[in-house]
């Protein structure tokens, strides 16, 4: 139980540190840039309204999830409030987990916030689904960032190692498609050795592409299979995350 | 509660003057507009899915929004085109690449540059005739209409008779061919076209529906004043 009070501390602070106005702000701009834009479509304007504010509020999502974890672990860091917190009668896995739960409930907070604007131009079945898919995707960047930030205890460090993960995991499967060439591709050994490695580092990424689809806003949801399949991708990557971050954690020295 | 500091005279000053200067700078510039060398080189569709990191629709739509904004007149079909094919292959559903393309780009007065186009809806009709037959059946009337090209437009009208398999593609559509070697003018036949499409509810946009009339009003307009 001690988990979830640090889980409840976790979200109080998130909501006392200005992210609620933060996302507010987002869909703001979403908004009016949507709005703009749709002007000056001369037809599918409510796709192009449905498609832009998506893509646009999937990206601030993961940029303020990102931001907020780094920041409020390395002040935890910097004010000495993580060696305060080592010295309750808490075990370190339950500390680690607490946090992560609050940060992944901060995430379903947001993505619940985010998908709202959206239930006014799509239908709410594929809303309430692009919904959930992005609660899931924020704790997976949350467990990333959470990761970072106390592996290697630097804002910069922390927040760029998590961008590069997560732009990377998006676009992996771009990425694979251009190495593969077509059938111009080139035979010889370094071009098989760039599409070796390329496939080689997609083992080790989550596959990012397939969850919070625009497309499924636009015409209409997955099925319930393939809507599984990305989804427990996910997981599986967040659990891998979050328990590398658990082993970092426990042998660390404080 | 603390009492904010008073800030020195000089760095206000600074403040001002640099904000003026930007102003000032920046009323200086030219508006902006489109590059002046015209349309680059199309990207690969994988390309702008990468560059994209997979947010395919919003990407295709953007390049539409993109190619809207070059004057129509000394573009470059052929870059056009491998544009419209890379929006057409980032978000195959979307209408918005045909639309552009049979009822923009292909309503040029160079009878050269309109057939590029012409040709890209054909192209792309072929790969979803039951969903992309609209703009095909609107190249049919151009080709005959405008360029006076009777075969090209039996050609199309025949493509659609022969490739649509949907029970949804009206009758109209299907006997196109008869339609086109039919001795009407053109306002007549896109009244027709124009009236079956929202008969049927298949113009839902309002951005759509706004510029068709006003199409349609301007070929009623060149009609009367007997402007080819």
């Amino acid at each position: 139980m001690p988990a979830s009070i640090l889980a409840r501390l976790v979200v109080l602070e998130a909501r006392r540190g200005g992210l609620p106005w933060l996302a507010a702000a987002c869909i703001a701009a979403g908004v009016a840039l949507a709005a703009f834009l749709s002007q000056v479509a001369l037809t599918e304007s409510r796709e192009l309204q449905v498609a832009i504010v998506a893509a646009w509020l999937r990206a601030c999502a993961v940029f303020l999830v990102a931001a907020h974890v780094a920041s409020r672990t390395l002040r935890e860091v910097d004010d000495k409030a993580l060696e305060l917190m080592l010295a309750l009668p808490l075990g370190r896995p339950a500390q680690y987990l607490g946090r992560f739960a609050g940060l992944a409930a901060c995430g379903a907070l947001l993505a619940a916030a985010f998908a709202a604007p959206l239930a006014l131009l799509a239908p709410p079945g594929a809303v309430a689904l692009w919904g959930l898919s992005l609660a899931f995707e924020l704790a997976l960047v949350a467990a990333t960032a959470l990761f970072f930030a106390m592996t290697l205890v630097q804002p910069v460090p922390a927040i760029a190692a998590t961008a590069g993960l997560y732009l990377l995991g998006r676009s992996i499967a771009a990425l694979q498609a251009l190495a593969g060439g077509g059938p111009l591709a080139d035979a010889s050994f370094a071009g098989e050795l760039a599409r070796g490695a390329v496939g080689a580092v997609a083992f080790l990424l989550p596959r990012l592409d397939a969850v919070t689809r625009t497309e499924w806003l636009l015409y209409g949801v997955p099925s319930a299979a393939a809507y599984a399949a990305a989804i427990g991708g996910l997981l599986l990557y967040g659990v891998v995350l979050v328990a590398a971050g658990l082993f970092d954690f426990e042998r660390k020295s404080l | 509660m603390q009492r904010a500091r008073r800030v020195p005279g000089w760095i206000l000053g600074l403040l001002a003057a640099s904000l003026a200067a930007q102003l000032a700078w920046h009323a200086a510039l030219p508006a902006a507009r489109q590059a002046k060398e015209g349309l680059p080189p199309a990207p690969r569709a994988a390309v702008l899915r990468l560059a994209s990191f997979g947010e395919n629709a919003a990407a295709a739509r953007l390049v539409m929004l993109y190619l809207q904004s070059f004057e129509m007149r000394g573009l470059d079909y052929g870059r056009l085109v491998g544009w419209l094919r890379a929006a057409a292959a980032l978000d195959p559903l979307s209408a918005y690449p045909l639309f552009a393309a049979a009822r923009v780009f292909a309503e040029t007065p160079d009878p050269m540059a309109s057939r590029v186009a012409l040709e890209f809806v054909y192209e792309e009709f072929t790969r979803d005739p039951d969903r992309r037959w609209p703009w095909l059946a609107h190249a049919a009337l151009l080709a005959k209409h405008r360029l006076k090209d009777l075969p090209l437009a039996r050609r199309y009208a025949a493509a659609i008779d022969r490739q649509t398999r949907s029970s949804d593609v009206p009758l109209w559509a299907k006997q196109m061919e008869i339609f086109i070697l039919e001795d009407m003018n053109e306002l007549e036949a896109a009244r027709i076209m124009l009236g079956g499409l929202l008969e049927r509810g298949e113009i839902r946009d309002p951005n759509e529906l706004r510029f068709l009339q006003q199409r349609l009003k301007e070929l009623d307009q060149r009609v009367k004043s007997g402007v080819k």
